[in-house]
């Protein structure tokens, strides 16, 4: 058994050691809004936040998260989290919508450590994320609004 | 009553009170049913066997409407639009409605969403069905107000006569509606002029938007079946032609869960020399369908490559007479003989994939009355149905297709081939499985966009004026490989040709003498299942058509804007007719000089940059939606890489239903149009596809996204479709914009200048 807090409360996983995080979070603890794409790591729609960095969940084994803390988009609440979260509504971002919880997580991230990012820096902190509908414009104009010109911080 | 003829199939729209809720639909009566029939059934909850309902919605007693959309959500937003047509019609309050996507059902009639035909073929549908709901609405609240109908209005879910007004809620709960419309009353009731429209045109919140931004929406891959094991396929060498020698499981016996190895025995034949491993953990599936090995015999496309698959386009198209006649205009023999000069040119796309975020899955269960559930995101139900009974062999009717969103259609899931080895591996193994392709095995599997090849040959007179232009167009042909029935017949009587894989050749230019010639690459057809995929054919052909035709402009020393001008003059058959034809080629001719200004086309460009022009015209002839693009590149004349600085779009799609969704679908389709000019192309090799994920596969991402700006022309015209057309131009407008900046033709797609 693997213990790690998931969403702000502690769980225990009973998956083996080396099975991913993804699959642990959907199949076995049942929250599936984060998503499988590639599986090496190469689209980010898997990514959750892991000690409140963006990582990509299909490669990180449940062993490395033991003890540490993991959010999903299920349990993003954070400020920048829901203003994203707003921002994805108003821009309506999201077309065919299967990669935009590794999105919303990966700018979640950005967010956190750079609240006024520029286009090229949210390009630098993106360009990992793969949308296929390319939605791109809709996302980077969704990050800009949530930012806020750096109100978040 | 209108009473009908028995014996007769017709549209007719029914309306009645089940329990507490209005339901109103419009559809087919089934042979030999009449309307009352149809009223009786509906009352009863058995509409099924004698209503095929094309749109079917439901007001309850609070007001709120329901509407059940038989189309698919994989990113167009479709329901809201289709349910922005009927709310207007109906004067619905759009904060009152909401809308399903159903499972499959034979009451639905034919589920297919894709070729960019949703609004389109249902426009016209919605809008009357609308109307006769409102009609109804108005009718009852009349009597219950005591004033006429014709002195009633319907808006934002209220029916009004002067001071007198009911809400929907009260007239539902208050109203007689029992009650039906023939064909006839159906035509004509009074759809609403273009001005008195108030939720079409309008920017609404889509309504899957939410969901899909807070990570609840439910994609087919969510899917969960109590006591369902989990299954990874193990795929053949070869497409077509493998077969299982033997299987090894030994080394998959030791892992915690493992259920077993199943050889999928498919006696439709869609899906050859498969094996499913199955477990009752994901996790344990994976590890054991690595630990599973199987012996094959490979088929006879084992060792084909898309250097092989190209040559074979190559030998075809170049084929002096071969090919399905598609278009023959003029004398293309005798603009030939009588040529003063000539010039030619081929043109290729390579391998393309769909590369849907989601990979394929399905899980299937049985129920207890030998039912087969399918769960899975679809987008042509009807066309796997029949597939589904042979592989299975019971009836259709026993088979039911679960809706879910899908993460990314753009064609895949046009076919729902994924569905077989799932569901014989659940009745094999006597429990619900759920399917789960990786990303490898999905690229395997995926129906790709077959490598074409396109051949042009122009002619010029004695003054150095076009004459004709000859063209063939070799591909595998999805709809050969998927609905044979669709294939269409040779204008001269003679062969058959793919129409998703021709159309695109059939342009608004008009030319003395044009032939078109369609070829079967059958090659291709025999390595790979080929694909629909996102803009299909208009997808390759117009790359060849609209680069050549800056060839052409080149050859005769005209610039290229003013050269397609000269030759979408609006004359002959290419003045258009009803629908989305409306003005033909002059709205073509508009939208190229709407964008060629915005563009500032003809100005001075920096050394190493140019502009470069393309038009489309939609994913059919008869649908076309008109489409102008210009591309600004740059290019490095040291390493030859080519930077796309900006695009510029003027889209007529005539009536825009949903703007903010509309021009979404221009966004990502120009997008896409970008990704398969510069950025994705695969390669077969010893059978199948190389670049089997995104480590070799690399679709556009954040960093290589242009400038966009694209404008939508205000139309009160026939509504046309979006989905795929704006990728048209795209990749042509690069080409020659690359023409334009280094002076480089580039006839290859995806373009390596490097």
């Amino acid at each position: 058994m693997i213990d790690f807090v998931l969403n702000g409360e502690v769980v225990s996983a009973s998956s083996d050691d080396d099975t991913p995080l993804l699959w642990v979070l959907r199949e076995e603890l049942k929250l599936r809004g984060t998503k499988f794409g590639c599986g090496i790591a190469q689209c980010g729609a898997c990514t959750v936040h892991i000690d409140g960095n963006p990582m990509r969940s299909c490669v990180m084994p449940i062993s490395a998260v033991a003890g540490k803390s993991v959010t999903t988009i299920e349990g993003l609440a954070t400020p920048a989290g829901d203003a994203l979260k707003t921002a994805w509504t108003e821009a309506q971002v999201p077309q065919c919508g299967y990669c935009q919880s590794g999105q919303i997580m990966q700018a979640a991230g950005l967010l956190e450590k750079n609240p006024n990012p520029s286009d090229v820096e949210i390009v630098d902190a993106m360009n990992g994320n793969l949308c296929r509908c390319m939605a791109y414009p809709r996302i980077k104009k969704a990050i800009k609004t949530a930012a806020n010109g750096g109100a978040l911080s | 009553m209108m009473k009908q003829q028995k014996g007769i199939s017709r549209r007719s729209f029914v309306a009645g009170m089940a329990g507490s809720s209005l339901m109103m639909g419009m559809g087919s009566l089934v042979t030999g049913c009449s309307v009352e029939q149809a009223s009786e059934a509906m009352a009863s909850g058995d509409l099924s066997k004698v209503f095929s309902p094309n749109i079917w919605f439901e007001l309850n007693g609070a007001g709120d409407v329901l509407i059940n959309v038989v189309r698919a959500e994989m990113g167009q937003h479709v329901g809201t639009s289709l349910a922005q047509i009927v709310a207007d019609e109906l004067g619905a309050d759009w904060s009152k409605v909401t809308f399903k996507h159903v499972d499959t059902d034979p009451k639905w009639g034919v589920m297919v969403t894709g070729g960019s035909w949703s609004v389109h073929t249902s426009f016209t549908m919605l809008s009357q069905a609308g109307a006769a709901g409102r009609t109804l609405l108005i009718d009852a609240a009349a009597k219950l107000m005591g004033v006429a109908a014709d002195s009633c209005m319907a808006e934002n879910g209220v029916v009004s006569s002067g001071s007198k007004s009911l809400t929907f809620a009260e007239i539902v709960s208050n109203g007689d509606f029992s009650r039906t419309l023939s064909e006839d009353e159906l035509a004509a009731m009074p759809v609403k002029a273009p001005a008195e429209r108030t939720v079409i045109g309008r920017d609404v919140r889509n309504l899957d938007v939410a969901p899909k931004s807070e990570g609840s929406a439910v994609y087919g891959l969510d899917a969960e079946l109590p006591g369902m094991a989990y299954a990874m396929p193990l795929l053949p060498p070869t497409r077509y032609g493998s077969t299982v020698n033997s299987i090894n499981d030994s080394a998959a016996k030791s892992i915690p869960g493992y259920v077993g190895a199943v050889p999928i025995n498919d006696p439709s034949q869609t899906v050859q020399g498969c094996v499913v491993v199955a477990a009752e953990t994901l996790p344990a599936a994976m590890k054991a369908a690595k630990a599973v090995t199987v012996d094959w015999s490979a088929g006879p496309t084992a060792n084909v490559d898309e250097a092989a698959i190209i040559a074979e386009g190559m030998r075809i198209a170049n084929d002096p007479e071969g090919g399905t006649l598609y278009v023959n205009e003029g004398d293309i023999a005798a603009a030939k003989s009588g040529a003063a000069n000539s010039m030619a040119a081929t043109y290729t796309t390579a391998t393309a994939l769909h590369f849907t975020m989601e990979p394929q899955n399905a899980l299937v269960g049985f129920d207890a009355e030998g039912r087969c559930h399918i769960h899975a995101g679809n987008q042509w139900q009807s066309l796997i149905l029949p597939y589904l009974a042979q592989a299975l062999e019971m009836p259709e009717s026993y088979i039911i297709i679960h809706s879910y969103y899908l993460g990314g259609g753009f064609g895949r899931r046009l076919f729902g081939d994924q569905m077989i080895p799932a569901a014989l591996a659940a009745r094999e193994l006597g429990r619900p499985v759920k399917l789960m392709f990786d990303r490898a095995a999905d690229t395997r599997f995926d129906c790709v966009r077959s490598p074409s090849v396109c051949s042009f040959q122009a002619t010029f007179d004695d003054n150095g004026a076009l004459t004709g232009v000859d063209h063939t167009v070799a591909a595998g042909w999805p709809t050969k490989g998927m609905a044979p029935s669709f294939l269409g017949t040779g204008i001269d009587g003679k062969g058959k040709f793919d129409g998703f894989s021709i159309s695109g050749a059939d342009h608004w230019y008009s030319l003395s003498s044009h032939r078109v010639r369609a070829m079967n690459n059958e090659l291709a057809q025999a390595t790979f299942l080929p694909g629909w995929l996102r803009a299909v054919g208009p997808g390759w052909i117009s790359w060849g058509v609209e680069s050549f035709l800056d060839e052409i402009a080149d050859q005769m020393g005209q610039d290229p804007v003013a050269m397609r001008m000269s030759l979408l003059d609006g004359a002959g058959k290419n003045a258009g007719g009803e629908g989305s034809t409306v003005g033909g080629a002059k709205r073509l001719a508009a939208v190229l000089k709407d964008v060629s200004e915005r563009a500032g086309w003809g100005r001075e460009m920096p050394a190493n940059e140019g502009l470069g022009v393309a038009v489309g015209h939609g994913q059919e002839r008869g649908m076309p939606t008109w489409i102008a693009c210009v591309a600004h590149v740059a290019v490095d004349p040291a390493s030859g890489d080519v930077s796309l600085k900006k695009l510029w779009q003027t889209i007529d799609v005539g009536t825009v239903v949903n703007p903010d969704g509309a021009m979404a679908q221009a966004e990502g389709a120009a997008l896409w149009g970008v990704s398969l000019a510069l950025h994705e192309g695969a390669n077969f090799a010893n059978g199948e596809v190389v670049e089997q994920n995104l480590d070799r596969y690399t679709p556009m991402r954040m960093a290589d996204v242009p400038e966009l700006d694209i404008a939508f022309v205000d139309s009160q015209e026939f509504p046309s479709g979006l989905g795929e057309p704006p990728l048209i131009p795209v990749a042509p407008a690069i080409g020659n914009a690359i023409f334009a900046a280094s002076g480089k033709r580039v006839r290859d797609l995806p373009i390596k200048l490097a």
